[in-house]
Formats: structure tokens, sequence, C-alpha cells
């Protein structure tokens, strides 16, 4: 029964069929052939990601609704050291957040007294573990997978929030952050009418600003699919190649795209033979940092804490990938 | 009365003053709209998340784009 679910609801194998059908007949192209095969992929994964999210986005602003940044905020000062890292990289995962409000949430954390490293282990977190997301790696890989992702990404964040913490870098932040002199807004209340509101703004929102990464991302994965010769992606990429999880989180860091658009190019890495580390190390690099983030943060916090942030993420980064691809076969 | 968007520029928060704009001119105010756009500024209403509407210093909504019909009732009020 859970394998039914699993493979028609998650994965939609109807969809897939039903494409294929699509491709065959009115296409009049051989599925097996490379242009049958790249238009099916792109078909299929672009409807598949797009049902996906806006079903689940739905969902999981509605649970979000119940975390606004001002409650995240009260909750995390009550607690202390590690307790209060792990704390805010869990929260990190439901508390929703917006790139652009970044500078805010930053100030609004630290002029209310929280630790610096407890700080920036939402703001580790926030981007690289989304629920959706989750969901989305457990439909394209599989459940384990997924669960692997959620665990080593809060582990990330945690440590490095936690060393962040331990180095006291708290000079570094501009002034204005901790001067600020807050007033504690209230939280507003909300009725369930509000909540499926703010759910369906959310869906609205979101499609329309990852709608391009998506199409993007699937059209890159569709090309890696069939139109890169397996050879060459295996002498860049290839899990034997010492330096795959080096490239993979280079390329990946200067890249802005959200983690939707970047599932279906990890999944035609996968297919192609890619260690999965390498394709994890990826995904993180590209939602984890990014230059439109790091010119945010650059307003609040000076170049040395900054330098630190991307230091610490990116070997967190890579770290995780060799892992992966030296323990991958417990997953596929 | 004096009317302050606090966000830093991105899509939304030019979507809540334009939002802000209509619902002044279909009910025939006069307001100053302020764009806040400098952090310091930003952080000093507490506000978290943007864009944010302020009327006369105080925080009518965060983290959302009130559409020309909600604006309108807070004006009222």
């Amino acid at each position: 029964m859970f394998s039914w679910i699993n493979n028609q609801i998650l994965k939609m194998e109807w969809l897939s069929d039903l494409v294929e059908k699509f491709v065959v007949n009115i296409f009049n192209l051989d599925i097996n052939s490379r242009l049958g095969a790249s238009i099916h992929f792109f078909i299929y994964d672009s409807i598949k990601i797009f049902i996906l999210l806006s079903v689940l986005i739905f969902l999981i602003s509605y649970v979000q609704s119940y975390f606004p940044p001002e409650r995240t905020k009260k909750i995390l000062g009550r607690f202390h050291g590690i307790g209060a890292n792990t704390l805010a990289a869990l929260l990190g995962t439901v508390t929703p957040f917006c790139s652009c409000s970044s500078i805010p949430l930053f100030i609004g954390f630290t002029s209310a007294g929280l630790p610096l490293g407890v700080t920036f282990s939402f703001l580790i977190s926030s981007p690289l573990v989304d629920l959706a997301s989750v969901i989305l790696l457990a439909s394209i890989f599989n459940w384990k997978i997924a669960i692997a992702y959620v665990i080593v990404g809060v582990i990330l964040a945690v440590i490095g929030g936690t060393i962040i913490d331990k180095l006291h870098m708290e000079k570094y932040v501009e002034e204005f952050a901790y001067a600020s002199n807050q007033l504690d807004s209230d939280i507003d209340e909300l009725k369930v009418k509000d909540r499926i509101d703010f759910s369906k703004e959310q869906v609205k929102d979101i499609v329309k600003r990852v709608w391009k990464y998506v199409l993007i991302g699937v059209f890159i994965g569709s090309l890696i699919h069939n139109y890169i010769p397996e050879n060459v992606i295996n002498a860049i990429l290839g899990n034997d190649k010492w330096y795959s999880v080096l490239i993979a989180t280079i390329v990946g860091i200067p890249m802005y795209a959200d983690i939707f658009g970047t599932l279906p190019i990890a999944e035609a890495l996968v297919a192609k033979g890619v260690g999965l580390g390498t394709a994890l190390s990826f995904m993180m690099a590209v939602t984890a940092l990014s230059l439109p983030s790091m010119i945010m943060l650059s307003k609040v916090v000076k170049k040395k804490l900054l330098g630190i942030f991307v230091i610490l993420v990116t070997v967190g980064i890579i770290i995780i990938g060799y892992t992966f691809n030296f323990i991958s076969y417990l997953f596929i | 009365m004096e009317i302050k968007i606090l966000g830093s520029g991105c899509k939304k928060c030019n979507e809540l003053e334009e939002n802000t704009k209509k619902a002044l001119e279909e009910m025939g105010l006069v307001a100053e709209v302020i764009k806040v756009t400098d952090f310091k500024e930003i952080a000093k209403y507490g506000v978290m998340t943007t864009p944010a509407l302020v009327i006369d210093e105080k925080v009518i909504s965060k983290g959302k784009v009130l559409k020309k019909e909600e604006i309108k009732e807070m004006l009222s009020k």
C-alpha cells in the first residue's frame, strides 16, 4: 500500500506513462531515442515538479503560518548553547523566509540578544533544508536520501553556527544591528481563513518566483540525460575522480537558483552515474550560498565574518559530498 | 497622515507602494508616501519581514503585500 502511494502519488508513475503515450503517439517518436527520451523527461519532470510544488507549498505554508519569525525569535531566546543552535536549525526549516527579508531578520535576531551562532545556524538551514524540497527529494530519489539530506543539512547548520559562536565574531557585525532599539512587535493573531489565504498567497508567490528556474533546471537535466555523453560527465564528475565533489561545489556556489530548479539537474547527473554525494553537494552549494545572498549579508556583517561563513559552509558541503559518495551504496 | 513603506526595494515592496497609492487616490486622501530602504531605519520598527506598511509611525502590516481593498480598510480606521 505504501509503495503504491509512493509510486503513483509521489513519483507519479501514471504521469510518466501518460507522457510516454503522448510522446509516442502524438510526436511519433521512439521513447528510447534521444529526442523522444529528452522530450519525455522535460514534459514529465516539469509537470511533476509544478504539481508537487503547488500542493506541497500550500500544505507547508499552512504549517509555517504558525511560525512567523517573531515567534521563532521568542522561542529561541529561551534556549542556550548547542540546544539553541539545534532548535534554530530546525526552526529554519519551517520559518517562512525569503532572501529579501534576510537582513531585517538578521537584525531582529541579533538585537533581541540571540547569540550570533544561533542566528547563523538559522541562516544556514533556512534556504538549505526546506520541507517542500525534502518531499521532492523523496519523489525524485527515495525517502532514505531525503531524510539523510535533512539530517546532514541540520548538522551542517548546527556545527557552522557553533563554530561562529566559538570564534567570537560579534565585533564583525555592523553596530547598527545591535544598537537598533527594537520594539517587540506583536505576532498577528490568525484565523483558519487567514492561514489558508496566506498559504494560497505563498503558492502564487513561490510559483511565480521559481518557475523559470524549474524550467531551466529541467531543460539542463534533459540535455544531461540524453545529449551530453556519459564519458564527458564521468571525466569531470565521475565517482572515481577525487575532485568531483570539489568542482560540483565550486561551480554551484555563485549560482542563484531555487532548490526546485537544481533537483532535476541532480536527478539527471545521478542517472548518468555521477555520485550521489557529488550531486547533493552541487544542490547544497547552489541553495545555501549565492552571490545575491552574500551581497545582502555584506550589508550587516563585515568581510571577515562573511568570509568565515562562506568558508565554513563550503567546507561543510564538500565533507558532506565525499561522505555521501562513500556511503551511497546504503541509499541507492 | 504619513505613510511609510519599509523594504529594501524588492519587487514586493514596489507592489505594496503601488497598491497604497491607488488606495489613497480612490479614497481621495492626500498623504505622503515615503519609501524606507535603509536597513537601519527598517530595523527601528522591529519589522523582521518586509515589505511592511507603516501609517503614522505604527506598523500596520509586515511580510505581505496588502491588497488595495485591505489598505482602504486600514486607512478608514
